[in-house]
């Protein structure tokens, strides 16, 4: 299939639609609220946003997990 | 009311977005393979009933598949957000499991799933037909991936510890993908799931009979739906078998939760019903039951394939006992301190540029790294799941997997008949069994994830060491957020697939 037959296998598909119209209806919403909202706002990645190199990640992750017997040392 | 602390709420928060987004995925996984029956029939005779049928089905298909598409990144949000810990000392592990199953789930559905919905008339019959197949067989394998992450956190192995970069890293890739648990995990997950989606389709389809609509379709249906439903209930009564077994090996504590016992023995029995005594405590000297019915000896055969051998009990596991060679939780909690000593000692001579005294402490710590994870219980009781919800999640599946293999062959048989839309009763429990299909099957999840409490990485990672040290507010606040938006977006499949199922195979 060559590259225009592909688009309008494509195209034909989303415009011949029915039910399938309000899905990516629901499909485009919920994308934008989990990305664009939910991860944007809410769920930052805790070590990549806050160190900037996997160094004092590894440092930062070991500091909490020896934290009480590194106190000893 | 809500007075958790963060390690709950983030638990809480994983245990809802994991039970919402497996809502969609049994169907999906099940009702794929019955798409790909439906229509395989349709290509070998040639008959356009088959055809119509296939895409009724396909559109049912499509509608839970958009719904619940991506609602399992959410997991992935939680997983760098609430469990940084856990996130990072894993990610060696889970990134080439994960990998695969993204860039399988993207070409498998930016092109099969294309043709399989958009294809019908415009390329040939077999050329649909084996698109179908691979939406199947894709959808399935992504599970695989998933699973054989899931596998490993109950049984990590094909692994070392680096304690330089603090990461459980890949030593064998084989030994995780092949590993006895994520075996058994995927098999006993995706033949429940052909159980769910083969309920779904007699549901529907009994329904329509209820009504007088759709007759022959409904009659074809059931007959394909109650085959590989009764195979599928079939496996997973073998699969299940296996699990339990592999449990009694790695996860001996969850076995004997779900089995509610508390003092091992040999020749120890199954309890086929019971109610567990909400006051007995590890160690104490109360009955565990109020009530049970128990067949002698099953749990031996069950856990060691040996009648008469010795199952351990939960007071044998937690306290020790010397004479079945079992290690008491207390003593592997004074090694897991002494190897989170000397990792913090190894840590700091490495600071200090002290290589010896780092090779001393590194050599220590590898003496007792295998009890890394009991260093951070407060007591040898914390090893202990909540037995009461783990025995009922556990003994609710077996129940409802038993009537199953019944409800497919009283199905099958009164379809080979030809006699079922006489049977009213059957047909009502038909269109319920969808409904007790997916109970079956989210209590199996939780038999898997409570089971395994306190652990977040098996012996190696409790879950409160796991989470990231951040406030309890935003787990609160986000937690509230994905249940809003969870029951929005099932309110809605609900909604659209009543809809279509109402309107039927005509308007399409």
């Amino acid at each position: 299939m060559s590259i225009t037959g592909l688009y309008r296998f494509y195209r034909d598909g989303f415009r011949s639609m029915t039910v399938g119209r309000t899905l990516w209806k629901i499909i485009l919403i919920k994308l934008f609220v989990m990305f664009a909202i939910l991860k944007l706002f809410f769920f930052q990645d805790y070590l990549g946003s806050n160190f900037s190199t996997d160094e004092e990640r590894a440092d930062h992750v070991l500091q909490q997990i020896t934290g009480p017997a590194e106190n000893n040392h | 009311m809500f007075d958790l602390q963060m390690v709950d709420w983030a638990r809480a928060q994983f245990a809802l977005t994991a039970m919402y987004h497996w809502l969609f995925v049994p169907l999906t996984l099940g009702l794929s393979f019955l798409c790909a029956f439906f229509e395989t029939i349709y290509v070998r005779t040639g008959r356009e009933e088959w055809k119509n049928l296939t895409r009724f089905w396909m559109t049912l298909f499509g509608i839970n598949f958009a719904i619940g598409v991506a609602t399992g990144i959410i997991l992935e949000f939680e997983f760098g957000t609430n469990w940084s810990n856990y996130s990072w000392m894993v990610g060696d592990i889970f990134g080439a499991p994960l990998a695969i199953e993204g860039i399988v789930a993207f070409f498998l559905e930016a092109t099969f799933f294309a043709v399989m919905f958009f294809g019908w008339d415009r390329v040939s019959k077999n050329f649909h037909l084996f698109s179908t197949w691979m939406v199947a067989i894709g959808s399935n394998l992504s599970a695989l991936w998933i699973l054989v992450a899931n596998g490993w956190m109950q049984y990590p192995i094909g692994m070392a510890f680096n304690p330089d970069t603090v990461r459980f890293e890949m030593e064998n890739f084989w030994a995780v993908l092949f590993s006895p648990v994520a075996l058994a995990k995927f098999t006993h997950t995706t033949s429940s799931s052909f159980i769910v989606g083969s309920f779904f389709v007699i549901a529907v389809s009994s329904w329509y009979l209820l009504k007088g609509r759709h007759i022959e379709m409904a009659k074809k249906s059931i007959i394909v739906a109650s085959v590989f439903g009764l195979l599928s209930a079939t496996y997973a009564a073998w699969t299940g078998d296996e699990s339990a077994y592999s449990n009694a090996s790695t996860q001996p504590m969850k076995l004997a939760a779900y089995e509610g016992l508390y003092d091992g023995e040999k020749n120890a029995g199954i309890v086929a019903l019971g109610v567990v005594n909400p006051a007995k405590q590890p160690g104490d000297q109360q009955q565990p039951f109020l009530f049970e019915i128990k067949i002698p000896g099953l749990l031996s055969l069950l856990a060691n394939r040996e009648l008469g051998s010795f199952v351990p009990g939960i007071n044998d596991l937690v306290y020790g006992n010397e004479q079945e060679g079992i290690t008491s939780v207390a003593a592997r909690m004074e090694k897991g301190r002494e190897a989170i000593s000397d990792l913090a000692a190894y840590k700091t001579a490495k600071r200090a540029g002290d290589a010896t005294a780092a090779e001393i402490s590194l050599a220590r710590f590898n003496t007792n790294r295998d009890s890394l994870g009991y260093g951070y219980l407060e007591s040898p009781e914390q090893t202990v799941p909540s037995v009461a919800i783990t025995f009922y999640a556990f003994h609710i599946m077996v129940f409802f997997g038993t009537f199953f293999l019944l409800l497919f062959l009283l199905f099958l048989i009164f379809s080979v008949k030809d006699t079922l839309a006489g049977k009213r009763g059957l047909l009502m429990l038909g269109v319920g069994s969808f409904f007790l299909a997916m109970i079956a099957s989210q209590s199996g999840w939780v038999v898997a994830e409570v089971g395994r409490q306190p652990w977040a990485i098996q012996g190696l990672l409790p879950v409160n060491v796991a989470t990231t040290d951040i406030g309890t507010g935003s787990v609160q606040a986000t937690f509230f957020m994905f249940l809003a938006v969870f029951t929005l977006l099932l309110a809605a499949e609900i909604k659209i697939m009543l809809k279509q199922i109402k309107i039927g195979p005509e308007g399409l």
